[in-house]
């Protein structure tokens, strides 16, 4: 017995190399260009020019950026922790190396060695139909699989698909999140770099998925992504991203816009997996179009960060067209994870469902805030919401704020929502079968986010319940 | 059997569960071998007994000792007691969703021997047992006692005793909510486990349990308190005569 005592202990320890050790390290950088901290409409200007954009968008950030100035913060959220936000003490554009690389080989050493540790390059070996990875505020590597391209799909940096594919971008750019949605699309919209464009042609499925990694590595970044998915009539894709950052004492920001377009009878699933350090500020709008009998399957991971805000939204265009939003939040000491879902159903015969998990331990808190706006003739709409906190420890806290604007009575709405603490009766016969209370506390919650993970290729799956693992060691329950 | 010594031994132990005494100084040794009832009727504390053996938090031991293969179990968590060998099939299973059986009881596995089983070693030894127990392969994957029936979590709790192969099992009213030929079932699952190597309590308020797993033993509970013991003729006479007899009459001798 005492050898299976050791052995756990050394498992423990070999597990304890946190956060900090794993994803927290961070590269002495030269970086190719490295702006001055601070906003305004010359960083704006640079930015826009190192790009060589044409003048339209250089106009959109400008404006973008007079938008940002005159919206006062959002003040319904955690106005504490929102207040910690210096925009002065951020850079807002550093471009690592001069030129994106189409093989690891060409990437700088110290980037690949990053991306390495992170297991990026093995995994698009073993089951990824294409790769971005994101290093501050460009992608610096960039791949899509050859037999992929043939078939005519486009997936490149949002940088390379507006010198590339301009027209497409004018279009669609935008269209689902206009810079004046709220604060922080304006601030990305104003400074916005990298990211992913992915266009998929008509009656193509993309059998496997393709990858974003978004990497920060320097103090005081702002890293602000801008990323446009469009499925064409009747395609299909599966779209993965992750992130990491390193640890360090001052926060960073990470503000993306995220835009998806699916027309008619196509598919898409956008799956995030974000694990931030907690310095890290996540302030991200996500929102998806749908048209006649299109889904959106958003499946949305939010592990780390100091402050994650974000939302997925489908708005539900034309008949037929179905949303699903399944988000799990794992919000640990002094962290607030306030993020939710919204289903916006504007046309008839439209269906969505929402499935939200969230998990607080110590003083950690994990607020769900939904929204379901149900529109004047959109009639035969099917709407379930299903929201489930469990709390570790009498400190955690769970909120939920859920809103519902119905403007028919031809609607079916199931609205659950339950909070559970780990119960001592649960842990106990648990236990009395051997496992360890750490065990048993984490086998409870793993099995509390099974509906989630389920849902993941299943490398992803194992690294999530690793990471949950991480984040659960040392509880005190 | 004297120059054994004794799988479960306890001595006046004395159970508070919120602040009230509800076992009031009971005693017993099981010898590997042996199998042992405790019978009474409700409220008697035989389930805070159990509970109270296998480290529940909310049952404590206020008073005497207790100890398993000879070492003293009152300071051990719940699951250092059932790696020293004891095991309580509870009344009452909770259920943890998305956690499967299979998962679960591998993990309890590795737990209990240091290691992880052999992925097809464990597999076979899961199959093997769940059809001796007749349960449906498919409740492998599914998540423990998640939607099951009183009779299924019952039939888990003795696959769960049968995985881990305990010295020392604690039974606590498996027969309830069992059908006669789930009772038969559970009944022979009990029986294999049980071995000239093994101790068995049955914890029950019926005796038809005692018509298929034979005690040599029973002892009859009433108020926290252990008020007749016997052969299994003793059951026999509770189930033709009712608890009232021997109740009633406890509490001079008591």
């Amino acid at each position: 017995m005492s050898e299976s005592i050791q052995r756990q202990n050394k498992d423990l320890q070999a597990l304890n190399q946190d956060y900090a050790s794993k994803y927290g390290f961070h590269d002495p950088v030269d970086y190719f260009h490295k702006g001055a901290k601070g906003l305004s409409h010359e960083v704006v200007e640079m930015i826009s020019r190192m790009k060589k954009e044409p003048s339209w968008m250089a106009e959109k950030r400008h404006e973008a950026l007079d938008i940002f100035y005159s919206k006062p913060m959002p003040n319904w959220g955690n106005n504490d922790l929102l207040g910690e936000i210096d925009f002065d003490n951020i850079y807002y554009f550093m471009k690592p190396i001069e030129q994106q690389q189409d093989n690891w080989d060409d990437v700088p050493e110290y980037i690949k060695k990053t991306f390495d540790r992170l297991g990026i390059p093995e995994a698009e070996k073993n089951f990824l139909g294409g790769v971005s990875a994101q290093y501050e505020s460009e992608v610096v590597y960039h791949s899509l699989r050859e037999d992929l391209a043939k078939q005519g799909i486009i997936f490149l940096d949002m940088d390379s698909g507006l010198r590339e594919h301009e027209e497409l971008v004018h279009e669609y750019f935008g269209s689902v999140i206009p810079s004046a949605d709220n604060k922080f699309a304006a601030l990305n919209t104003a400074v916005w770099s990298g990211g992913s464009f992915l266009y998929v042609p008509p009656g193509i499925d993309v059998k496997v998925p393709l990858q974003a990694y978004f990497r920060i590595n320097a103090e005081n970044m702002g890293q602000f992504e801008r990323t446009l998915i469009i499925a064409d009539k009747g395609s299909r894709l599966h779209y993965i991203e992750g992130c990491t950052a390193p640890v360090y004492s001052t926060n960073s920001l990470h503000t993306a816009v995220v835009e998806l377009r699916a027309h008619e009878d196509s598919y898409i699933r956008y799956t995030t997996i974000q694990n931030w350090s907690r310095n890290i500020f996540n302030l991200v709008t996500k929102r998806a179009s749908a048209y006649k009998n299109a889904t959106i399957e958003w499946v949305d991971g939010n592990l780390g960060s100091r402050l994650t805000m974000k939302y997925p939204c489908v708005n539900l265009l034309e008949e037929g067209a179905k949303g699903e939003i399944l988000s799990v939040a794992f919000a640990g000491i002094d962290q607030h994870q306030d993020a939710g879902a919204k289903m916006i159903h504007a046309a008839p015969n439209t269906s969505s469902r929402i499935t939200s998990k969230s998990i607080s331990k110590d003083n950690g808190r994990a607020s769900y805030r939904g929204l379901i706006k149900i529109h004047k003739g959109a009639e035969n709409c099917k709407v379930s919401v299903e929201c489930d906190a469990l709390l570790i420890g009498d400190d955690a806290r769970s909120d939920t704020y859920p809103t519902m604007e119905v403007d028919n009575d031809q609607v079916s709405v199931e609205h659950e929502a339950r909070v559970s603490k780990v119960a001592e009766e649960q842990l106990f016969y648990l236990t009395s079968r051997g496992l360890s209370e750490d065990d048993a506390r984490l086998l409870i919650v793993n099995g509390f986010m099974e509906p989630f993970t389920k849902e993941l290729p299943l490398e992803y799956a194992v690294e999530l319940n690793r990471l949950i693992q991480l984040e659960m060691e040392g509880s005190i329950g | 059997m004297s120059d054994k010594s004794p799988l479960l031994e306890f001595n006046d132990v004395h159970v508070e569960v919120e602040g009230k005494e509800v076992v009031k100084g009971v005693s017993l040794k099981i010898y590997p071998g042996e199998t042992h009832a405790i019978m009474g009727p409700n409220g008697s504390g035989k389930s805070s007994l159990s509970n109270a053996l296998m480290g529940h938090p909310l049952y404590t031991i206020t008073k005497g000792e207790a100890f398993i293969k000879g070492e003293s179990i009152l300071k051990m968590k719940a699951d250092e007691r059932s790696r020293a060998g004891l095991f309580l099939a509870f009344q009452y299973p909770l259920a943890v969703p998305g956690v499967s059986v299979a998962n679960f009881l591998r993990a309890a596995l590795k737990s209990h021997r240091g290691e992880e089983a052999d992925m097809s070693d464990y597999r076979g030894l899961l199959k093997k047992e769940m059809a001796a127990l007749s349960i449906d392969p498919s409740f492998a994957t599914r998540y423990l006692n998640d939607g099951f029936s009183g009779g299924e979590k019952k039939r888990i709790e003795i696959l769960q005793m049968s995985i881990l192969n305990p010295a020392m099992a604690l039974l606590d009213e498996t027969d309830s909510g069992l059908d006669i030929d789930a009772l038969k079932t559970v009944s022979e699952g009990i029986n294999r486990y049980q071995d000239e190597t093994k101790g068995l309590l049955l914890v029950t308020h019926y005796q038809r349990l005692l018509n298929y797993v034979k005690p040599q033993h029973v002892h009859v509970m009433a108020a926290g308190k252990f008020v007749k013991s016997g052969g299994p003729e003793l059951a026999l006479k509770l189930e033709d005569e009712g608890y009232d007899w021997i109740v009633n009459n406890s509490a001079v001798g008591a």
